[in-house]
């Protein structure tokens, strides 16, 4: 029950993005991934469901290799995947309910009553109750991004994927998010992969927070831990402060 | 210097590749869409919303045309033979022309417009926002989805709304001669019949059958591998339509060749 990423490469034509990164997300756990932004933390997310095939390394998830799966094998796992996309990614042509409903009508089983109860579980878990028949064009950017997350939790997966959940959300709003990603892990046992930028949110979800940076794993650690890390790098970050790399890079003058 | 002299293979090297890149994307489309095909559960439920998108709101556009390819055809074939040939020959050409040629054509090429462009364009607007990754997340097989109810409608409503169009191009003609021609029924059905084989009409929906395929997996094609944004959609668009219109009459001289 754990999602493993060993040793990943990618690069895109002159770009290479991921230079060896490795990852244990463990069973039941949400951990948390940091990075500067465009340092790859969208790509690393979808080589965990297939939907990028790394150059080099292999991703395990349920310990069955991802880029290596049958059609059907792949499929199968990834009805038990829910990704919530960085911007939404809403089908434009299906009212949220539709949105909300589509992973239920494939995975088979449910009446059609049971589903409209399931879509309406979901929204009010993400606060968008009686917004069943909008379209995703009559939604605001914090709105797509909430619906994006009642879709990804409809089918109740054992793991989810989030790609920056609260980025865009009010304090509230990323408070009601939080809550909810913490309630997958408790109530349902969801393990679960976060990428934000939001340090406060990441304090308050993650069992553990990695940092992506420059193509590999910078850090790994307990919220605690990175609180009281040394590492220059990821002080910068987490204080949203570039003196610490500034002092850093005098510090290497000196020394040379 | 070397380089320059290089040059031109370099070129066709990498021409070439991108060309056995693009082959090799097309039978992957081509390969991915037959495996589709078995997943009825997915493509089930949007065949008919694309049957009514596909064929009913293209009648419109196809009979417009086929009404003034009607009128056209009925004048032409009477200023061409007149008093060499007798005048009820007006159905000969009207009829033959319209099932034959015009009709799937003129058709075909409206709808290359109208509906390789709107598929070409929605698939590729889901492309770039990502729309294709969560289909594919949430375990849909996006050729099951998104191609096949759209080339199965394409297939059924092509030749569907060239019937049509056929149909009212030959009224349209024979209204012509009636009131503007100086011809009455008899003759112009005379001549309709004259020359009517009911292979004709076959050749008409083959050729609108394959026009079908064409257009819809052209669009798909093109929607399924744009890339960079809005403006990205708009060039897909574009090759879209101009690809399919080139490939229908190109198709539409290789059933000639091999069939009449
Ligand atoms: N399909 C693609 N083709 C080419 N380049 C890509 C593709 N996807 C991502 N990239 C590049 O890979 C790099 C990492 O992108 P990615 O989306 O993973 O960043 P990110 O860490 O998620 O950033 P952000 O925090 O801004 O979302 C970027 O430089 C991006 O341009
Ligand atoms: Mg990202």
């Amino acid at each position: 029950m754990t999602i493993q990423l060993d040793d990943l490469h990618k690069s895109f034509g002159q770009k290479h993005v991921l230079r060896g990164f490795s990852l244990e997300v463990r069973d039941g756990e949400t951990l948390t991934v940091l990075g500067p932004s465009g340092s790859g933390k969208s790509v690393m997310l979808k080589h965990i469901v297939g939907l990028l095939t790394p150059d080099r390394g292999q991703v395990l998830v349920d310990g069955q290799n991802v880029g290596e799966l049958e059609m059907n094998d792949l499929y199968d796992l990834r009805r038990k995947v829910g990704y919530v996309f960085q911007l939404a990614a809403l089908f434009d042509s299906l009212s949220v309910a539709d949105n909300v409903g589509l992973g239920l009508h494939r995975v088979g089983g449910f009446r059609e009553d049971q589903i409209r109860e399931r879509v309406r579980e979901c929204l009010h878990l993400v606060d968008l109750e009686g917004f069943e028949d909008r379209f995703p064009a009559e939604l605001s950017g914090g709105q797509k991004k909430r619906a994006g997350l009642a879709r990804a939790i409809a089918t109740k997966p054992k793991y989810l994927l989030y790609d920056e959940p609260t980025t865009g959300l009010d304090p509230l709003t990323k408070a009601v998010i939080d809550q909810l990603i913490l309630k997958m892990r408790q109530e349902l046992g969801v393990t679960g992969l976060v990428i934000t930028h939001d340090m406060e949110s990441a304090y308050r979800v993650s069992d553990r927070i990695a940092m992506l940076y420059e193509g590999r794993r910078r850090f790994l650690g307990t919220p605690d831990e990175i609180r009281g890390t040394e590492d220059p790098v990821v002080r910068a970050f987490i204080e949203g402060d570039p003196q610490y790399l500034e002092r850093r890079e005098t510090t290497v003058e000196e020394a040379s | 210097m070397t380089t320059r002299l290089l040059a031109p293979f370099t070129w066709l090297g990498s021409h070439g590749l991108s060309m056995t890149q693009g082959l090799g994307n097309w039978g992957s489309l081509i390969t991915d869409t037959v495996r589709a095909l078995r997943h009825v559960d997915v493509w089930g439920r949007l065949l008919l919303p694309q049957l009514a998108r596909i064929g009913v709101d293209s009648i419109p556009i196809a009979l417009f045309i086929a009404t003034f390819t009607g009128i056209v055809l009925a004048l032409q074939a009477s200023y061409t033979f007149t008093g060499a040939i007798p005048l009820y020959f007006v159905g000969v050409l009207v009829g033959k022309t319209m099932i034959m040629e015009l009709g799937p054509v003129l058709t075909g090429l409206a709808l290359a417009g109208r509906i390789g462009a709107n598929v070409a364009a929605e698939i590729g607007s889901m492309k770039v926002t990502e729309q294709i990754d969560a289909l594919e997340t949430l375990a849909y097989p996006p050729n099951a989805y998104l191609v096949v109810p759209r080339v199965l409608a394409g297939v059924i409503m092509f030749p569907a709304v060239t019937i049509l169009a056929i149909g009212m191009g030959i009224t349209s003609g024979w209204v012509t001669s009636l009131q503007l021609l100086d011809m009455s029924t008899p003759q112009f059905v005379r001549g309709l019949t004259l020359f009517f084989f009911p292979f004709d009409v076959w050749f008409a929906i083959i050729k609108a059958t394959s026009f079908g395929l064409v257009v819809t997996l052209v669009g798909c094609f093109y929607g399924f591998h744009t890339t960079g944004g809005a403006e990205g959609v708009g060039r897909s668009t574009t090759k879209a339509v101009v690809v399919s219109s080139m490939l229908i009459l190109v198709l539409d001289a290789f059933w000639a060749v091999l069939l009449l």
